[in-house]
């Protein structure tokens, strides 16, 4: 065993924190770094900075524009970005949907939305969930009927995570009533500017405008945009689940957090001393410390493992559980480290451009609202509860 | 990067699961923990032939192995196994007088890799708890000599051993690094009592008292007084041997419950379709993965420099001390009252599990040691 990096691996490292020291634009980085809130213009002007370079699209083979990294490279990548305070790349269309065209896609459809994914004139987003199908996502009443050369759509979608921003989105529809819940689901590709479409902002408790609601009240969708096969839309969402590993421990942004609570705790003082000596403190972030240690390897073992791909469903939903538990005891340490200063809440220090003069510490402003939205972490994706599920089934047979 | 392991590493995994599975039952471990002393001299013979022994010292000190990995490999096996034979104290032992002993002393090794010595770290005293620092045992030079006083609280093995290898101030305070030397001790030296006793665990220990008892020049190993960053290192490959044993216990208290709750039926069904029940069992298996994850990190930095070695160390401690109570607890919950008995094999692995966070540092004192270590390197 070696728990190193190889040689060619410390070299690519090198190569990204050259390229993130020269081209991330501090503008950006200082908003991330106080949990400022992103515009459109900023997360576009990062997709760009990186596409120029060939990085956007790091998991998609070199054929269709990708980087083609190892998994390994990728979760370099990510850690060294979360680092620098990067803006995380919008997931909707790079790695949500893009995998699937390649998988499933018509050569049309490829040749269509791939090239326009990588230069951003699509913003996509998600249309999988709806207010009665959560956890039960087979549940989903979205009905797409079918009616001459179009699908004729019907039902509403929500938490679309900026929906606001996109132009395009994927959904998971009803075609069939007949069989299994999962049986009778399609995938369909929709214009957002598709007459009958209405989005609605929804308001998260923090009052950020993140998600939205979808309403498609007799929508045309021309059925060439059906994915793949009508009635398998389940397996094609669920490809996904099962391929998707890198990052969703997120060890890098769990590593910039506990940077961030160190920083804080080393700023507060307790009778004059910095609270990061406290010893009930300090336990506790050492007792975070070392989960992240360990889950860093653990993500890593899943990566480099030659049979990562048979098991990666029940790993994943692991690596998710353990990854957003610990992100979320790091959201509390920092709200902690920050005592009677978490209060302080001036929403508009969260936007950017926002020149004002802080309250307390300077980058207090966003901690507890960064706190308490995620607790979306173990939500979202699958619930934390869903994913002790799948553990349950896949591995233990139970 | 690479986790996997050496054609050798899977050859001594193999071996030893072989004969565990072929010679160690649980009632023949149970016969050979209530023997007097503890353990099974034929079995420790034939761990020395079939180069178990060997596996946990470097080719420099006449073994083939002594890495990090070698380390944790054998004594995964070993909490598989729940064996009681001292192989703990020969890591203890043996690497203290591998990293210290001149020629003469190191000549000692042969007899432990073969299986012919026993020897045991009598460092821990009644006081010490499992601060690594803390000997008030003296000793104090007598002609060339030395006479050395003092009480060892719990050592390993220490009614067995042959050879005891003693911590003892000479120089320094109760609480200083410095002023700590080893020596070589003789188990039948004069003044040397040996209190033995069996251990909830199913292992074996002694209190040990030393009462002017004297040394000659050659038992002193090492520098005078300079002996605590070989001890330490020592103790972190105790840790790191105890955090592996952890692992194998808990996999094999995982397995067993897995098998339980698809077998055992309650209301009709068997009792893994309960949530309740499942929901319970996916965490323990993903906090196994991270005990694991935490003692490949520790295996792995062993001979990275000494904070390193340290934060990686005491990071599996205090994560197998914690996973595994949590895992021994849960595992005897969900079975219900069949783990309760003696005779399921469960309630064993569960003993040595919670047992193992009481050797050597429990979570709270490797995560207290932790936090102060990340706090000097400013990490």
């Amino acid at each position: 065993m070696d728990i190193s990096y190889s040689a060619e691996d410390l070299a690519f490292r090198e190569k990204v924190r050259a390229f993130l020291q020269e081209r991330l634009p501090r503008t950006l980085s200082e908003k991330v770094r106080r949990n400022q809130h992103l515009s459109r213009d900023d997360m576009e002007q990062w997709h760009g900075i990186l596409n120029d370079k060939g990085w956007l699209a790091q998991d998609w083979p070199k054929e269709h524009g990708g980087a083609g990294w190892t998994t390994v490279q990728q979760q370099i990548f990510e850690d060294e970005a979360a680092a620098a305070n990067a803006p995380r790349i919008v997931p909707f269309g790079l790695k949500m949907l893009a995998p699937v065209l390649m998988k499933f896609g018509s050569p049309e459809q490829k040749d269509r939305y791939l090239p326009r994914i990588l230069n951003g004139s699509d913003w996509w987003c998600q249309g999988y969930s709806e207010p009665g199908a959560g956890s039960d996502l087979a549940s989903l009443k979205t009905r797409a009927v079918r009616d001459g050369d179009h699908y004729v759509v019907n039902g509403q979608k929500t938490w679309t995570t900026l929906g606001q921003h996109a132009n395009k989105i994927f959904c998971l529809v009803r075609t069939s009533t007949e069989g299994k819940p999962q049986e009778g689901i399609s995938f369909l590709l929709i214009d957002m500017d598709t007459p009958g479409i209405t989005i609605r902002p929804i308001i998260l408790l923090e009052g950020t405008h993140e998600v939205n609601e979808v309403f498609f009240d007799d929508v045309r969708v021309p059925i060439e945009n059906l994915v793949g096969e009508e009635n398998k839309g389940w397996t094609y969402a669920k490809y996904l689940l099962t391929h998707e590993r890198t990052n969703i421990a997120g060890v890098g942004f769990s590593r910039a957090a506990l940077a961030h609570v160190k920083a804080i705790a080393r700023d507060q003082k307790v009778r004059g001393r910095p609270l990061i000596n406290d010893p009930l403190f300090a336990a506790r972030i050492a007792k975070v410390e070392m989960e992240l240690a360990a889950l860093a390897t653990t993500n890593l073992r899943v990566l480099s493992a030659p049979d990562a791909a048979a098991n990666a469903g029940p790993i994943s939903s692991m690596l998710k559980i353990k990854g957003t538990e610990i992100r979320q005891e790091l959201n509390d340490l920092a709200r902690r480290a920050l005592g009677p200063y978490a209060l302080p809440f001036v929403s508009e220090a969260l936007e950017p451009g926002w020149n004002g003069e802080p309250i307390g510490p300077e980058d207090a402003a966003g901690v507890a609202a960064d706190y308490f939205n995620n607790r979306k972490i173990s939500i979202y994706g699958g619930s934390n509860e869903v994913q002790r599920n799948i553990i349950s089934k896949m591995v233990m047979g139970l | 990067m690479d986790f996997s392991l050496t054609d050798e590493q899977r050859m001594l995994k193999d071996t030893l699961a072989r004969f565990v599975a072929d010679n160690y039952g649980i009632e023949v471990r149970h016969e050979i923990a209530a023997s007097p002393e503890g353990f099974s001299r034929d079995i420790w013979s034939q761990f020395a032939e079939l180069g178990i022994i060997g596996a946990l010292f470097a080719e420099a000190d006449g073994g083939f192995g002594g890495g990090g990995f070698d380390l944790s490999t054998v004594f995964e096996e070993i909490g598989r196994g729940l064996v009681v034979e001292p192989l703990l104290a020969s890591v203890l032992g043996g690497n203290a007088i591998a990293s210290l002993g001149d020629e003469a002393q190191k000549a000692r090794l042969e007899g432990v890799i073969a299986g012919e010595t026993i020897v045991a770290l009598a460092h821990g005293e009644p006081q010490s708890r499992y601060d690594h620092v803390h000997v008030e045992t003296r000793a104090e030079r007598d002609g060339d000599g030395w006479r050395l006083n003092g009480e060892k609280a719990v050592v390993l093995n220490g009614d067995s051993a042959g050879t005891l290898v003693v911590s003892a101030r000479t120089g320094g305070e109760v609480w200083d690094e410095e002023g700590i030397s080893l020596f070589l001790v003789p188990a039948n030296a004069e003044g040397v009592t040996a209190r033995g006793y069996p251990t909830i665990d199913g292992l074996h220990a002694a209190e040990i008292a030393f009462e002017a008892v004297t040394l000659d020049g050659g038992a002193l190993l090492g520098r005078e007084g300079g002996a605590f960053p070989a001890l330490e290192e020592t103790l972190a490959r105790g840790a790191l041997a105890l955090s592996a044993e952890a692992i194998g216990a808990m996999e094999v208290c995982r397995d067993i419950t897995i098998e339980y709750l698809k077998t055992r039926r309650q209301f009709g069904v068997p009792i893994g379709k309960f949530q309740a029940l499942q929901h319970r069992m996916a965490t323990l298996l993903m906090e196994i993965e991270q005990a694991r994850s935490s003692v490949i990190n520790a295996a792995g930095c062993l001979n990275r420099s000494r904070e390193e070695r340290e934060l990686a160390v005491s990071a599996a401690k205090a994560m197998t001390g914690r996973i595994g109570r949590m895992v021994a607890e849960e595992a005897i919950q969900m079975h219900g009252g069949i783990a309760m008995t003696w005779e399921y094999s469960l309630g064993h692995y569960a003993k040595r599990l919670v047992m193992i966070d009481h050797q050597f540092g429990d979570v709270d004192f490797h995560t207290a040691r932790y936090a102060e270590i990340a706090a000097v390197a400013g990490v």
